[in-house]
């Protein structure tokens, strides 16, 4: 046990500051920040599904979890449940034997809801496109607030996402 | 060359890639016959695919990659235009199954006896419709009407189901679960995959070969510098170039950067899915870290794209392999630390032992490689020296030691984890102190008709690419295999002697690729 906590303490607090590429955009997430207080009472509660990616998406919305990014620190986690979520998260492109599953989460997830669609596939079908297996974009399956381009897209760029689509 | 006395001709594969021998099987008994001795003989099925070649030949193909002792045996098998029937091999190498049944799915070759359920089509098309074969058309105006699955039913007092997914209940790929259970305690475990099939070997078709490679490393994401290696050596193979010395390096580099981060991330998971969140926290900075690290090298975080035919995209100076080397030092160090922390906790210890074990005997039944492979004690890494075979460069000089387990549970996954964290540390050290001065990357000028077979150890296990290009030089045909297709069964077993709440851990413990196995 005391090993531990020496690595607890010596490990320190991690998490950064809210991501940052211009000034401008620093106030705008500052504001985001103040929004999802003001509307949410910081809770945001987010189903991810993987509607066919390739799991390169999955590995940096895990990253949203680790203790740099900590996005519990911002009020916003992951649930098991759509209807238990604010917010789908979601990866592509929607497979043919996925179409049915997301319509269905999408249906279960209660209103208000949001929809993120997540890296290149999500967004416009990426290098898969549409097929006799893939529908294409998350867009044609259910309707998408906001997209978050990127093979896969960083986590500050994810960030960056579901910041935007709470300040819709 | 013959193997185990069979009457069918091999010629070893051009190149300095993995050892591979090419023979065509004269009918399906010579394929079924050679199949058994290479079971006798301990080896395993690697993979199985089918490509249409009536443009070509007249007929169908169906490949067979078998692993025996020397490397791998690549068996091909025409197959008439009309009634394309094959003896059923998943009576030998149970690994066979569902291989054969997605076969018959996308190409309209089939087993003439066996389990004749789909596999990977679900109802988005027709049963007579394939879309692998040349004159299927675009295929995507199908009514996507959703079939339903003949689960084997467990009977008796008490039993009953637990069907989950195929959207799971954490940040994970799709897949369904048919639990049988009395109680908390597992019965049987069914999978139905194919969620993720997203048409990615017919995408290949009529690619050129650049194409190809950025498709390859977008099989399954957290394996995109195996698959990029195992395509790009299947192409080079095909077209009889090798990459140069320096560039194969690199692509060590990129593949063990690659092993370490999946690892660090699975060694944070498995201590979260035994309640251990410090375990969590820690490993995910240090992945973290690495991450970056292959951010600000490689200019992509997980280095998609950087291996190419031909060689590499790019190079590194002075000053990135010093980087590299210094944070192997600091990772190596923080790593031995949470060794003796996970080692020495009662409570994680208790989780992880015993739990999901499977021996030996039934890894080798099952044709399992990888990490769950070698976690039961099997000596089998395509980057290691072992009986009878000898490593591709640049492993051969690098003398890679395997990581091996006998206890084949949780546990023993976890320490060839962190065993192979160790030891691909000192090879990212090796590599990086004695690279040679040459180019990074070579032409690649197509040979129309060639083809050839790659084969790569990913953190996972082994991954193969099966390439063949038409007379233009595009890609005709291409198959990249996942170590998944033989582990997911494996899991299957591990979770029997187990309860439903161990499920989340014995699942992680094997982490296997959704994406890479549905295509």
């Amino acid at each position: 046990m005391i090993p531990l906590i020496k690595r607890i303490l010596r490990t320190g607090i991690l998490s950064e500051p809210p991501p940052e590429a211009a000034p401008a955009e620093q106030r705008e997430i500052a504001r985001l920040q103040d929004d999802i207080l003001r509307i949410l009472g910081r809770a945001l509660t987010i189903r991810q599904v993987d509607a066919g990616s390739c799991n390169g998406c999955e590995l940096e919305i895990h990253a949203l979890n680790n203790p740099y990014t900590n996005l519990e620190g911002y009020g916003i986690k992951f649930v098991a449940s759509p209807r238990h979520a604010d917010m789908l998260l979601v990866t592509g492109p929607v497979t043919k034997n996925m179409e049915n599953a997301l319509k269905v989460a999408y249906d279960c997830t209660p209103d208000p809801k949001l929809v993120v669609a997540v890296g290149d596939c999500g967004c416009t079908g990426g290098v898969f496109g549409a097929s006799y297996a893939s529908c294409g974009a998350v867009e044609q399956v259910i309707p998408v607030d906001v997209r978050v381009p990127g093979c896969p897209p960083t986590p500050v760029a994810l960030l960056r996402g579901i910041l935007a689509a709470v300040n819709r | 060359m013959r193997f185990f006395g069979e009457p069918i001709e091999f010629e070893k594969q051009a190149g300095i890639g993995s050892p591979v021998w090419r023979g065509r099987a004269d009918g399906g008994e010579a394929l079924q016959s050679f199949a058994v001795a290479v079971h006798r003989a301990d080896g395993r099925l690697a993979a199985l695919w089918g490509g249409d070649e009536r443009l070509r030949s007249g007929g169908f193909r169906l490949h067979c990659v078998f692993g025996v002792d020397a490397g791998h045996a690549w068996v091909s098998l025409d197959l008439p235009a009309e009634n394309p029937v094959y003896p059923d091999l998943a009576g030998i190498f149970s690994a066979a199954n569902r291989m054969q049944r997605a076969t018959r799915d996308l190409v309209g070759i089939a087993t003439d006896s066996g389990d004749q359920r789909p596999w990977l089509r679900h109802g988005a098309w027709p049963a007579d419709w394939h879309p692998l074969r040349h004159d299927a058309g675009e295929g995507g105006n199908f009514p996507n009407a959703p079939s339903d699955y003949a689960f084997v039913q467990v009977g008796g007092e008490g039993a009953h189901e637990i069907p989950v997914g195929p959207i799971h209940a954490g940040i994970i790929e799709p897949g369904h679960f048919r639990f049988s259970v009395i109680g908390e305690r597992l019965l049987r475990l069914e999978q139905r995959l194919g969620y993720q099939h997203k048409g990615v070997e017919r995408l290949f078709i009529g690619k050129n070969i650049a194409e190809g490679a950025r498709l390859a490393g977008r099989v399954s994401g957290d394996s995109t510098c195996a698959y990029a290696w195992a395509y790009a050596a299947a192409v080079e193979s095909a077209c009889g170039v090798s990459p140069p010395p320096r560039a194969l390096l690199l692509r060590a580099l990129m593949l063990e950067r690659e092993r370490v981060a999946n690892h660090l991330g699975d060694l944070g998971a498995l201590g979260n899915d035994a309640a251990l969140a410090f375990g969590f926290s820690q490993f995910m900075r240090l992945k973290e870290d690495w991450l970056r690290l292959n951010g600000a090298l490689f200019g992509h975080r997980f280095m998609m794209d950087r291996i190419v035919p031909g060689g590499t995209a790019l190079d590194l100076e002075a000053p990135a392999l010093s980087a590299i080397v210094e944070q192997c030092d600091i990772v190596g160090r923080e790593v031995k630390q949470l060794k003796k922390i996970y080692d020495e906790h009662a409570g994680l210890q208790d989780r992880f032992l015993t739990t999901g074990a499977i021996d030996a005997d039934l890894a080798r039944e099952l044709s399992l490689t990888g990490v769950a492979a070698r976690a039961t004690g099997m000596i089998l890494d395509a980057r290691a020296h072992r009986q009878g075979y000898t490593p591709p460069p640049p492993w051969a000089m690098l003398g890679v030691r395997p990581a091996t387990d006998e206890r084949g549970d949780v546990a023993a996954r976890a320490a060839v984890r962190f065993a192979e964290i160790f030891e691909s540390l000192r090879l990212l050290r090796e590599i990086a102190v004695g690279l040679p001065d040459s180019a990074v990357c070579i032409e690649v000028p197509p040979l129309p008709g060639g083809c050839g077979l790659g084969v790569i150890e990913g953190w996972r296990g082994e991954v193969l690419a099966g390439v063949a290009l038409d007379g233009e030089g595009r890609l005709a045909r291409v198959h990249p295999h996942d170590p998944s297709w033989q582990a997911w069964p494996a899991l299957e077993h591990a979770v029997m002697r187990d309860i439903v709440p161990d499920f989340p851990l014995i699942n992680k413990s094997f982490n296997l690729s959704y994406s890479g196995a549905d295509l």
